[in-house]
């Protein structure tokens, strides 16, 4: 097969959809201030509610307004941490209870609470990524501020029981709050199913815009807006609305909404025919998250004897786009916190890679991965220190 | 060739895909002496492995688990190291390898460049072998670091050069990256050579 441009990195970012360019490019031209009374601000006004019924709609929000713009997943965590940070520290209640697995957005507001004297507690999980049910029942103590704990992991893409774990939240009388920005627009999401308080969205994971989210915040909730001046989003969030931003996010949550069990049903067939065929090329591999519970265009694989980074450029060179767990392509000089977490030893994570599909992912994206991958693998494994057969018999 | 399609230098990119003198595990390599260095759990670890006759390095192979700069440093030591006396190569630092390597980000030179060390301490197997132990280090030089193979010398060394603090020392030297067991005493250390050379 000759070279092809292979994307499986849509965990980190998706493309705009053709349809999102389009009514964008005709929404640049919709630049009055959604604030104006007068009719161009009027008519800006309605395109930006519009959006706001497509957003809660594909999170299953009864009402609109329970919907907060922000500029993304990041300013919706932490927007939740520092309204609990203003409430904890006037209150009783000062702890918070998240897990070993949440993004850096969550896991350094957690960080910062506990820095200002807060309670926190990170949640242990098992093998797969899942929440360890009998520690959350044993931390769920009366002085419990905030329960936080993402509806699905980026890195492995294990799907967590949030019905269950916000249903003990309410009855420990601690607000709920879901990082559900990699859940959303690949499986279910209903904030009134789940009944949570609080749930976290991003739009360019969903093929939309980048720079726009959204916090649902159920009515009541509190919430201390991070960035203050005037009364847009009804005082919890101000700023000039970012008309294009939410222009656009409402045209993808639309569309995300309209397929979502055809598209996630045909990416799962072809993750796990990904998964199956690679498993089958390439020995003492270990696919890391949970079965089942599992997002269906996420794969997340370690290659004993083979480093994460040294995979990924190779990869790269042959124009296919991954993410890996390595220390080397972190920045820092520590492995996936999440692998790590989930009882996968430094020797897996640094050799973990992240395949994670998308709606312009095929079938010949997959043979070609396929194809290239195993004599990389074969490649690295042969001028290695570090024996194949060894480090998996450790997994 | 655009700017953006790798991530590091050219000759890191043409090492990375045709490594020089890589054991082939076919292969027999009658080896006088090797090293290792490094450690799985950080990440890199890399094995030297040198034929000797009469102090000078004819022959190499080298085995690596790490990253692409792991791998083209490591590729790149062991093309310049062939014929060289076993003295001169034992001087060779990290910057040197990055220099002929066109560059590397700074954060890689502090954790990939790990062939020095696997070399140093081939060699130091080789003259333990032949009852010269420590020649080329002074008599009294103390293994602080076992990781990588660094000695009280070698802190002294960085801090001459220019080491002020435990950050500097690592970037010098590298030390205390792997198992970080040595840090204390490494400090210590530290913290005499600067009050001697500062």
């Amino acid at each position: 097969m000759s070279q092809r441009f292979v994307y499986m990195d849509y965990n980190a970012t998706t493309p705009l959809r053709p349809e999102v360019k389009e009514l964008m490019v005709e929404a640049l031209d919709v630049y009055a201030n959604a604030s104006s009374m007068h009719e161009s601000g009027r008519r800006a006004r309605a395109e930006i509610e519009k959006a706001r019924a497509s957003v809660a709609a594909l999170i299953g929000a009864r009402d609109p307004s329970s919907i907060v713009f922000t500029s993304g997943g990041s300013e919706s965590n932490n927007t939740v941490f520092m309204t609990m940070y203003d409430i904890g520290r006037k209150g009783q209640r000062r702890k918070i209870i998240t897990t070993a697995i949440e993004h850096p957005c969550v896991m350094n507001s957690a960080a910062y609470l506990a820095k200002e004297g807060f309670t926190v507690v990170y949640l242990p999980v098992d093998g797969y990524g899942r929440v360890d049910m009998e520690a959350y029942r044993r931390e769920l103590t009366p002085d419990t501020l905030l329960v936080s704990v993402m509806a699905a992991n980026n890195e492995i893409g294990t799907i967590e029981d949030i019905k269950t774990i916000a249903s003990l939240a309410k009855a420990a009388g601690a607000y709920f709050h879901t990082d559900a920005t990699q859940a959303v627009g690949k499986i279910p999401v209903s904030v009134e199913d789940w009944g949570v308080d609080y749930l976290t969205l991003s739009c360019h994971k969903i093929y939309g815009p980048k720079g726009i989210g959204a916090l649902y915040v159920r009515s009541r909730a509190p919430v201390e807006p991070l960035i203050r001046g005037g009364h847009q989003e009804n005082g919890a969030r101000a700023g000039t609305y970012n008309n294009l931003g939410i222009i656009g996010f409402g045209k993808a949550a639309e569309l995300a909404m309209a397929d979502l069990p055809s598209f996630s049903a045909r990416l799962r067939g072809l993750r796990n025919s990904l998964r199956d065929r690679l498993v089958a090329a390439i020995p003492h591999v270990k696919v890391n998250g949970h079965p089942t519970e599992v997002l269906p265009n996420t794969l997340n694989i370690s290659f004993p004897g083979a480093e994460g980074e040294s995979i990924l450029l190779s990869l790269d060179l042959e124009g296919i786009r991954v993410s890996t767990g390595s220390a080397c392509a972190s920045g820092s000089l520590e492995p996936s916190h999440v692998l790590i977490a989930t009882g996968v030893g430094p020797e897996l994570a640094h050799g973990s890679i992240r395949f994670s599909l998308g709606r312009y992912t095929s079938e010949e994206d997959v043979s070609y991965i396929v194809e290239k991958l195993p004599p990389i693998i074969e490649r690295l494994r042969r001028m290695s220190t570090v024996s194949a057969v060894e480090t998996a018999a450790t997994a | 060739m655009d700017a953006f399609q790798w991530l590091y230098s050219d000759t890191v990119k043409d090492h990375f895909m045709n490594p020089r003198n890589v054991f082939n595990p076919d292969e027999t390599f009658a080896a006088d002496a090797e090293g290792i260095v490094g450690n799985i759990k950080c990440g890199d670890q890399m094995m030297f492995m040198l034929k000797i006759d009469d102090d000078v390095i004819s022959d190499v192979r080298w085995k690596t688990y790490g990253c692409a700069s792991a791998i083209a440093s490591t590729s790149m030591l062991s093309e310049s190291i062939k014929g060289m006396k076993i003295r001169q190569a034992y001087g060779i630092k990290p910057a040197d390898i990055a220099a002929k390597l066109g560059g590397l980000p700074e954060n890689k030179i502090h954790c990939s460049v790990l062939g020095d060390k696997a070399l140093r301490a081939a060699i130091d197997q080789y003259l333990d072998k032949q009852g010269r132990s420590g020649e080329f280090k002074g008599e009294d030089a103390v293994v602080i670091c076992n990781c990588l193979n660094i000695t009280d010398k070698d802190i002294e060394t960085a801090v001459k050069a220019g080491a002020r603090d435990w950050h500097q020392l690592q970037e010098a030297t590298k030390i205390g990256t792997v198992c970080g067991g040595c840090k204390p005493r490494a400090e210590e250390l530290l913290h005499e050579y600067v009050h001697i050379y500062s």
